[in-house]
């Protein structure tokens, strides 16, 4: 049955616009489940670099900004359909992972966890500047190519299936070995003749490249982007990191139930009256309950769930 | 042609001299035994032969060629396999993902380096403790494991730090026994070890170091008799 799961949600997840066609689906639950597939695809992009290799990143805004203003700017510059943009952006944002490598991964740590932060935010300012190119503040609007969402749904599905499938072989694979053998511990992984700086630089050019085509989905999808918000610290950096400490760090399905929680919250919190605009603090108390109570994120520490929940409080 | 030459190597810290005008060489198929007082420069010697350290002047040559400034995943690729002293286990893989992760560096896919794993793990006696996280490991284990996953590259040179330390005394036989089977296997040791009992017997050619510099090169039986390497344990 546990074997089975994975399938039979995906097919759920596959026919489940049809409760739409009946009614039973409003256009606002679709958006929901949109952005979470969305923020799941950036969560598993965040966990291989980050939870696998152990490379922990604040500015995964930097990968999704430049993914979603390649799709931007394809249509903006080109004239292209900004659909280019998801492709083009493995490519574009692969390339930039690559230049930011050479640069931050010479760090360690904590180090590169700065490096990174002063990437996003480099790249942010960078993009509000350089009017040029992304029509700096004013941002890049575009047409949107459907109203319904459907299409969108299945686009956003395909790609975190994609990025899901593409994760698991990796991580079964020998690069999958060395990764977590880097997180483990880089002077011992080095010894054992793995090359650390390349094995990095694959995970966090893999990494960008999945961030960037959420990214470049982004685009399309909301048809209007701007600096602050696909470049933002707080509501794309951490969230990033939040989706995965929620949902468990270095697990397969911890960025889909992360990434649930976390649009979930943002969206009660937002609602509600005065406080709205206080989000971010749920998320800083929510993540420091996480850290205290359950370090290894809700999938990781499951059975401790269960243990404190479960057989009628057998436990203490 | 001897299998390492360590060639006036000289590795200063500052103003620091961790280790002055070393020379010695390594012969294919024996053991070597590296002694010396705390802090005398052995681990040292070690991190600059596998590429940690570069030296601050000389060369260490692996099979002819110049390894010195190549990166440790180069040398361990050419191979020379070592252990660290302050043991570093993958602490939250298995003991035998620890071991697939290094064979991965000679095998062709997945399952060669499965077979190659298993294999190392049953030489080394720990089996029996595959699936255990390696954090859970007792220290007498963390140090095998530590053999296995140098043995696991296939190397040429082992080089081997304090793999003995802390071991109780069946440990100890078994671990005696597991270097000897290496050597059987035509696999050249170079090791740093403080059981002076243990040193003497398995090593065939032993070189001392103290402050940083050789004092002294020849079989167990030279250098138990040798006055400066007495001197240098003993004091005057």
């Amino acid at each position: 049955m546990k074997k089975y799961l994975p399938l039979i949600v995906l097919i759920l997840l596959a026919v489940m616009p049809l409760a739409g066609l009946a009614g039973l689906l409003s256009s606002y639950i679709l958006h929901m489940i949109i952005l979470v597939i969305m923020w799941s695809v950036v969560g598993m992009a965040w966990n291989l670099l980050a939870g696998y290799c152990g490379q922990v990143s604040f500015g995964h805004a930097a990968f999704f900004g430049v993914g979603a203003y390649t799709a931007g700017i394809l249509h903006s510059h080109l004239n292209l359909s900004p659909w280019w943009g998801i492709p083009a952006s493995i490519v574009v944002v692969g390339l930039f992972s690559l230049l930011l490598g050479l640069i931050v991964l010479r760090l360690r740590g904590p180090f590169f966890a700065l490096a990174t932060l002063a990437m996003g935010e480099v790249m942010r300012i960078s993009s509000e500047n350089l009017d040029w190119l992304t029509g700096g503040n004013l941002g890049i609007t575009l047409q949107r190519t459907w109203v319904d969402k459907t299409n969108y749904y299945y686009i956003i599905l395909a790609i975190a299936v994609a990025a899901f499938l593409v994760v698991k072989y990796l991580m079964r694979s020998k690069i999958g070995y060395y990764f977590v053998a880097i997180r483990e511990d880089q002077d011992a992984a080095e010894s054992l003749g793995i090359n650390t700086t390349l094995y990095k630089t694959i995970a966090l050019c893999i990494s960008g490249a999945l961030t960037g085509v959420a990214g470049a989905f982004y685009t399309n999808y909301m048809g209007y982007i701007e600096p602050s918000v696909v470049f933002a610290l707080h509501d794309i950096s951490i969230v990033a990191i939040m989706t995965v400490m929620v949902g468990g760090v270095a697990t397969f399905f911890g960025p889909f139930v992360g990434a649930i929680i976390m649009v979930l919250l943002a969206e009660v919190v937002r609602s509600i009256p005065y406080l709205g605009a206080a989000h971010l603090t749920f998320f800083g108390i929510l993540l420091i309950l996480i850290i205290i109570f359950l370090p290894n994120g809700i999938v990781g520490d499951f059975q401790k769930i269960k243990r404190i929940f479960g057989a009628g409080g057998a436990g203490k | 042609m001897s299998l390492l030459e360590i060639r006036n190597v000289s590795k200063r810290f500052g103003g620091l001299a961790a280790s002055s005008d070393i020379s010695f060489t390594i012969q294919k198929g024996e053991i070597l035994g590296l002694i010396g007082p705390n802090g005398a420069g052995k681990t040292t010697l070690f991190n600059i032969v596998d590429g940690f350290y570069p030296p601050t002047k000389g060369q260490v040559l692996f099979k002819g060629q110049v390894i010195s400034g190549l990166k440790p995943h180069q040398i361990c690729k050419l191979g020379l396999a070592r252990t660290f002293q302050v043991v570093k286990p993958l602490q939250r893989m298995s003991v035998l993902d620890n071991v697939i992760a290094s064979a991965f560096l000679r095998a062709k896919n997945k399952a060669e380096a499965v077979e190659i794993a298993m294999e190392t793990l049953r030489f080394t006696g720990l089996d029996e403790d595959q699936d255990v996280i390696s954090r859970g490991l007792p220290l007498g284990k963390r140090k095998k494991l530590e053999i296995a996953r140098a043995l696991a590259t296939g190397p040429e040179l082992l080089l081997l730090d304090e793999s003995f330390a802390g071991l109780n005394h069946s440990e100890l036989n078994e671990s005696i026994e597991i270097i000897k089977n290496i050597k059987a296997r035509g696999i050249t040791i170079m090791i740093i070890e403080h059981h002076m009992k243990v040193i003497m017997s398995i090593s065939d050619r032993i070189v001392v170091i103290n402050y940083g510099q050789k004092i002294a090169e020849g079989t167990p039986q030279e250098i138990r008799n040798n006055p400066l390497v007495v001197e240098a344990y003993l004091g005057e």
